[in-house]
C-alpha cells in the first residue's frame, strides 16, 4: 500500500485515563456452573487420594482428565478406572508472574505430566495427562534432565483434601 | 475426511482490496470507528462503495476485551452491516484468517457477489490489564484453581518444542529479531525495532523460557478485505488475488493430553487448504508465507504445521536466513504480530492483507526479493486448538 | 442448477427452566447424538463441517469456541463458532453446501440461561457502553417497549391484541412437551397484570429455558445416502438493520431486518407474488407478544396494519387458515438465548415430517421460520422449508 500515515490515533496510558469522554463500566457477569457428573466424580476421587480416568466402551481409550464422551467414537464414556499417580514430565516451565501479570515473590514451577496410563503407545501424540505444579527447584526445572523425568503425585494429607485439583500439592521426582 | 475434493465452482473468488488501521496499544477511536477506518480503506482501494457490498462478515475475539456482549452486533454499523446480511465468526485467535475463509463460501455459494470482511480488536478497555481477561479461558474446575497466567501455556509449548527439537533460546529469538526488523517498513507497526538476539535474551523473564521480547504486545486495531466473485473482480481490478484454498480444524481443549511440539490441528487445516488449491509440495510451491506469530517460537511451530519445513527443522532453516525477506521462503514480511502488533482477530486479517499486497507487488519496502505466485497465511486460536489456513495466488 | 439443501436430522435436549443434571457441553452432546441418530450419520465419518452457535457472555467462558468441538463430534474436524442465533449457523451451512465445500454440515445451538445469575446485567453488557449503558433505564427490555409502542401506534393494534397472542401461544403450548411456560391464560389475566415494561406485562414477555438443538443438513445427493426423510431448506435469509451501538438509526415499530431476510429467503425459494398463500404454518419470533404480529407483517403474511385484525378473526389459530406458532412459540417454550431460532426450526421440521404429535398441523407441506436475536440487536433470519 502506498499510504504512509494510516488511520488511528495513539494514546498514552495517562492520556487515555484523563480523557473527558472516558466511561467506566464494571458489569456484573456472574454464573453458576453445573460441574456435571464426570468432573464431580473425578473430584471425589481426588478427595479419596486417587486419580480416576474414564474409559470408552468402544475404543477402550482411557481419558485423564475424564470426559463425558469419546471424541473419536462420539459415544458416552462408561467405566471408571483408577490410574497410577505416576508419570513422566512432558514439559516444565518457571513462572515469575502472577495471573494478574504482577511479579511473584516466589517463582512457580508448572508443567504437563504424562501419566503412566495404559493404552497409549510410547511417544504417541496423545496421552492421558495432567497440568499441575512440579515440586522441583527452578534451576532443575530449566535443565534438560527434567523433560522425561519420572514423577509421582504428592498428595495433601487426608484431612486437608476437599475434592479439588489442589488435593494434589504437586508432582515430585521419584528419586 | 469425507471432503468434496474435485471442487467445481463456477466463479472463482478473489480479494480486490485491503485496509488496515495503525496498530497501537491504546486507540482513541472506539471499536466501531476502528472497524470503519479499515473497511473504508479497503473499499477505497477496491474502488467500491458500501452500496456495492452485498454481505458482511465480522471477526473479533473475546467480547471481554472491548467490554461489549454480542460484539458482532456492536461492530455491525462500523463494518458496513447496515441493512445487509451479516454474521460474526469466531475461532479464538484463528478468527483473523477465518474471516476471509468464511467470506469465500459467501461468494462461492453464489449468495453474495461482494463481501466486506472485517477483523477488529480493541483490547485497551480491559482494566486493569487485558491479560487478566484470559483468566476466563481456562477450565474453571481443573485448571483455574492453579491460577494460571495465559503465558504458562505458551511457555510449556515453547519448552516442549525446544526439548524435542533441540532448538535453543537464541535460535528461536531470531524470529523476533527478523519480524521486528521487517516491521520497520510497515506504517501500521506498533513495536517495530532493530533488536539483537542478546536484547531478547536480556529482556524480562516472564515464564521461563518465555521472555518479554519473545511475545507480541496487546493492541487495538482493525483490518479489512473486500472479497468478490470473479465477475466483479475482473471489473474492478486487473490484478485480483485469488483465494485458492481454505482450511480449518478445531482440536479438543485438552492441550494437556497432546504432544505440544507439533500443531496437528494446523496440519489438518493446511492439508485441507492445499488439497483444494492443488498444492502437493508446499515447501516448494509456496513463495511467501505469513505464519501466525504471537510468540517467536510459534512461527516455527506453524511453519512446520504448514509443511513449509519438516518437523523440528524450521529453526535450523531460520538460522540460515531461509525465511528472511531475501531468503528462499520469506515468512512474515509484514513484521508479523511480533513487529506490527496483536489485535487478535485483526492481526490475522492483517497477515492476509500483507499477502494480498505482496502478490500484487504493492508491498513497497516490504516486498520480498523473489517472484511471488502462491502464498499461505495461517492463524491459530483457543487453547492450542484452532488452525485456520488460506492459500492465495495471483 | 444450484445444489438443493435438505435437513436430514434433528435432535434436542432440555426445554426446561433449568437443567442442573448437565453442564452445557452435556446438553450439546445429547442433542447432537440424537440428531446424528435421527439422520443415520456417523459424525466422525459423514459430517464435513460442524457449526456451533454460542456467545461468550451467555456461557460465562471467555472463548466458548474452545468447548465447541468435543461434545458435537467435531474434534479435529472443520469446526467453527458463529456467535449468533442458530439460524445464522444454518445460513453458513447452506452456503457451505451450496459452495460444494461440504456435503453434510451439523449445526448446534444452545442456551443455558438458568446458569446466569446476573442475566439483566449481562443483557446490559450488550448495550452501547458510551451512550446507552450509563442511562438509568431500569430494564434492558425498554427497547422492546419502545418498539411495541411505535408498532401499536402505527397499526392501531391494542394491548388486547397483544394479549391475544400470548393467550393463543401459551394455550397452544399445552399440547407441546417442549413448552414449560404453557398455561390456560385469558386476555384478562394478561391485561390485569402490572406492567413489566410499558406497554408489556410479564405475560407479554417470554421466560427463559435451557435447551440445545442440533440440525444436520446435507446436499440432495448426500442426503440420499442416509435417509428418505428430508425436509428441504428452500431458502434462507439473514440481515442486520443497524448495530447495537447505533440503535437510534432503527426504524421504530418495524423490523426491517426481518423484511430484508424474508425477501432474501423468498427469492432463493423461488416464491413470487403473495407468500401468504405458500405456507401451511409459520413459526415466528414472539419473545415479546407484539413481535409475532410485527413478524407476520414483515414476512408479508399479513398486509401492513392487518396482522392484529386477522389474529382477532382466529386466522392464526391452530385450526385456522395459517397456524402461527402452533408449538406455542417462545411465549410457551421460553427463550433459549441463541438456540431460539433453532427451536422454531425444530418445531417446523417436526410439523413437515408429520411428527409434531398433539399440536400437528394436518397436511403441513410448507413452512416459514423467522427469528430475531432479541434486545438490543436488530438482526433477523428467515428460513423457508418444504416437506420432501
Amino acid at each position: 500500500m502506498s499510504v504512509t500515515k494510516l488511520p488511528g490515533t495513539k494514546l498514552s496510558s495517562k492520556e487515555m485515563y484523563s480523557l473527558p469522554g472516558l466511561v467506566e463500566s464494571a458489569p456484573q457477569a456472574k454464573y453458576d456452573f453445573s460441574a456435571g457428573p464426570t468432573i464431580s466424580r473425578f473430584l471425589q476421587g481426588l478427595k479419596e487420594g486417587k486419580i480416576l480416568g474414564r474409559k470408552c466402551p468402544r475404543c477402550g481409550r482411557i481419558y485423564v482428565p475424564p470426559r463425558d464422551y469419546c471424541e473419536y467414537c462420539h459415544v458416552a464414556l462408561t467405566d471408571w478406572v483408577e490410574v497410577p499417580d505416576t508419570g513422566t514430565v512432558h514439559t516444565a516451565v518457571v513462572s515469575y508472574i502472577s495471573v494478574r501479570r504482577e511479579r511473584l515473590e516466589k517463582p512457580e514451577v508448572i508443567g504437563v505430566i504424562r501419566l503412566d496410563v495404559p493404552g497409549y503407545p510410547p511417544n504417541s501424540y496423545e496421552f492421558a495427562g495432567l497440568f499441575h505444579r512440579l515440586c522441583v527447584p527452578p534451576e532443575e526445572a530449566m535443565s534438560d534432565e527434567v523433560i522425561g523425568m519420572k514423577v509421582r503425585a504428592r498428595w495433601k494429607p487426608k484431612e486437608q483434601r476437599t475434592g479439588s485439583i489442589l488435593d494434589i500439592e504437586c508432582f515430585e521426582p521419584v528419586r | 475426511m469425507g471432503m468434496v475434493t474435485n471442487l467445481f465452482v463456477k466463479d472463482r473468488v478473489a480479494i480486490v482490496g485491503a485496509g488496515i488501521t495503525t496498530f497501537m496499544r491504546r486507540a482513541l477511536e472506539t471499536s466501531r470507528e476502528l472497524a470503519w477506518e479499515a473497511a473504508r480503506m479497503a473499499l477505497d482501494q477496491a474502488g467500491l462503495t458500501l452500496k456495492d457490498v452485498d454481505c458482511v462478515v465480522i471477526g473479533s475475539a473475546p467480547d471481554t476485551f472491548d467490554g461489549v456482549h454480542l460484539k458482532g452486533e456492536y461492530l455491525a454499523d462500523g463494518s458496513g452491516a447496515i441493512r445487509k446480511p451479516m454474521t460474526r465468526v469466531f475461532v479464538g485467535g484463528g478468527t483473523g484468517v477465518f474471516v476471509p475463509v468464511s467470506a469465500w463460501w459467501h461468494v462461492a455459494s453464489g449468495l453474495c457477489k461482494t463481501v466486506l470482511a472485517v477483523g477488529e480488536e480493541k483490547m485497551s478497555p480491559a482494566h486493569p490489564h487485558p491479560q487478566y481477561v484470559f483468566r476466563y479461558i481456562w477450565d474453571p474446575i481443573i485448571h483455574r484453581p492453579l491460577e494460571p497466567n495465559l503465558i504458562w501455556i505458551f511457555a510449556m509449548e515453547m519448552r516442549r518444542y525446544m526439548a524435542k527439537c533441540g532448538a535453543k533460546k537464541e535460535d528461536i529469538a531470531l524470529v523476533s529479531v527478523k519480524n521486528k526488523r521487517n516491521a520497520l517498513d510497515n506504517p501500521a507497526a506498533q513495536v517495530a525495532a532493530n533488536i539483537t538476539v542478546d536484547d531478547v535474551l536480556k529482556s524480562e523473564v516472564l515464564v521461563w523460557p518465555v521472555q518479554e521480547l519473545d511475545v507480541s504486545p496487546v493492541t487495538d486495531g482493525a483490518a479489512a478485505l473486500v472479497i468478490t466473485s470473479e465477475n466483479v473482480a475482473r471489473q474492478v481490478t486487473d490484478s485480483p488475488v485469488w483465494i485458492e484454498g481454505v482450511g480449518f480444524t478445531l482440536d479438543n481443549q485438552h492441550w494437556e493430553n497432546r504432544e505440544l511440539a507439533f500443531p496437528r490441528y494446523l496440519n489438518y487445516a493446511a492439508r485441507m487448504a492445499y488439497r483444494m488449491a492443488g498444492i502437493e509440495r508446499p515447501w516448494k510451491e509456496i513463495d511467501v508465507a505469513e505464519p501466525y506469530d504471537p510468540f517467536d517460537y510459534k512461527e516455527l511451530h506453524h511453519i512446520e504445521g504448514l509443511m513449509l519445513a519438516r518437523p523440528c527443522e524450521a529453526w535450523k532453516l531460520l538460522k540460515e536466513g531461509y525465511f528472511n525477506r531475501d531468503g528462499e521462503l520469506p515468512t512474515s514480511p509484514s513484521g508479523g504480530l511480533l513487529g506490527v502488533g496483536n489485535p487478535i482477530a485483526a492481526a490475522g486479517v492483517m497477515k492476509v492483507a500483507e499477502l494480498f499486497w505482496q502478490l500484487r507487488y504493492e508491498a513497497g519496502k516490504r516486498q520480498v526479493k523473489r517472484p511471488v505466485h502462491r502464498a499461505v497465511a495461517n492463524a491459530w486460536g483457543d487453547l492450542m486448538q484452532a488452525g485456520t489456513v488460506i492459500v492465495l495466488g495471483n | 442448477m444450484p445444489r438443493r439443501v435438505g435437513i436430514i436430522g434433528v435432535g434436542w435436549y432440555g426445554f426446561r427452566p433449568s437443567t442442573p443434571e448437565v453442564h452445557f457441553q452435556g446438553m450439546m452432546f445429547e442433542s447432537s447424538h440424537r440428531a446424528y441418530a435421527d439422520a443415520n450419520v456417523d459424525p466422525r465419518k459423514d459430517v464435513d463441517v460442524f457449526v456451533d452457535c454460542q456467545e461468550d457472555l451467555w456461557e460465562g467462558v471467555a472463548i466458548t469456541d474452545e468447548f465447541a468441538p468435543e461434545p458435537i463430534g467435531g474434534t479435529l474436524r472443520p469446526t467453527f463458532t458463529v456467535p449468533g442465533d442458530g439460524l445464522l449457523g444454518v445460513a453458513h451451512a447452506y452456503m457451505l453446501i451450496r459452495s460444494g465445500l461440504a456435503d453434510v454440515v451439523a449445526v448446534e445451538a444452545h442456551g443455558k440461561p438458568s446458569e446466569i445469575r446476573t442475566l439483566q446485567d449481562v443483557y446490559y453488557m450488550a448495550f452501547d457502553p458510551l451512550h446507552v449503558r450509563p442511562l438509568p433505564t431500569g430494564n434492558p427490555f425498554f427497547l422492546a417497549g419502545l418498539d411495541a409502542q411505535a408498532y401499536m401506534q402505527r397499526t392501531g393494534a391494542s394491548r388486547e391484541h397483544l394479549a391475544l397472542v400470548s393467550v393463543k401461544n401459551r394455550t397452544n403450548g399445552l399440547k407441546n412437551e417442549r413448552a414449560p411456560y404453557s398455561a390456560r391464560l385469558t386476555v384478562d389475566d394478561v391485561l390485569s397484570a402490572p406492567y413489566a415494561v410499558y406497554p408489556l406485562t410479564r405475560y407479554d414477555i417470554a421466560g427463559f429455558s435451557d435447551a440445545s438443538v442440533t440440525v444436520v443438513l446435507a446436499s440432495e445427493e448426500a442426503a440420499k445416502r442416509f435417509t428418505d426423510k428430508v425436509v428441504w431448506l428452500d431458502g434462507i435469509g439473514f440481515s442486520t438493520e443497524t448495530g447495537s451501538g447505533a440503535v437510534e438509526w432503527h426504524t421504530w415499530g418495524r423490523m426491517l431486518s426481518m423484511r430484508d431476510a424474508a425477501l432474501m429467503a423468498y427469492k432463493l425459494a423461488g416464491l413470487a407474488g403473495s407468500p401468504s398463500a405458500s405456507f401451511d404454518l409459520a413459526e415466528v419470533e414472539d419473545r415479546f407478544s407484539f413481535m409475532e404480529l410485527l413478524s407476520l407483517e414483515e414476512l408479508m403474511l399479513a398486509k401492513e396494519g392487518e396482522a392484529h385484525r386477522l389474529l382477532e378473526q382466529g386466522h392464526f389459530n391452530l385450526g385456522g387458515p395459517l397456524p402461527v406458532n402452533p408449538s406455542g412459540g417462545s411465549l410457551a417454550m421460553g427463550v433459549q438465548l441463541e438456540a431460539t431460532g433453532l427451536a422454531r426450526l425444530l418445531e417446523a421440521v417436526l410439523q413437515l415430517r408429520g411428527e409434531a404429535g398433539p399440536h400437528q398441523v394436518k397436511g403441513a407441506r410448507k413452512a416459514v421460520v423467522a427469528t430475531w436475536r432479541g434486545v438490543p440487536t436488530y438482526t433477523s433470519a428467515v428460513a423457508v422449508l418444504s416437506a420432501g
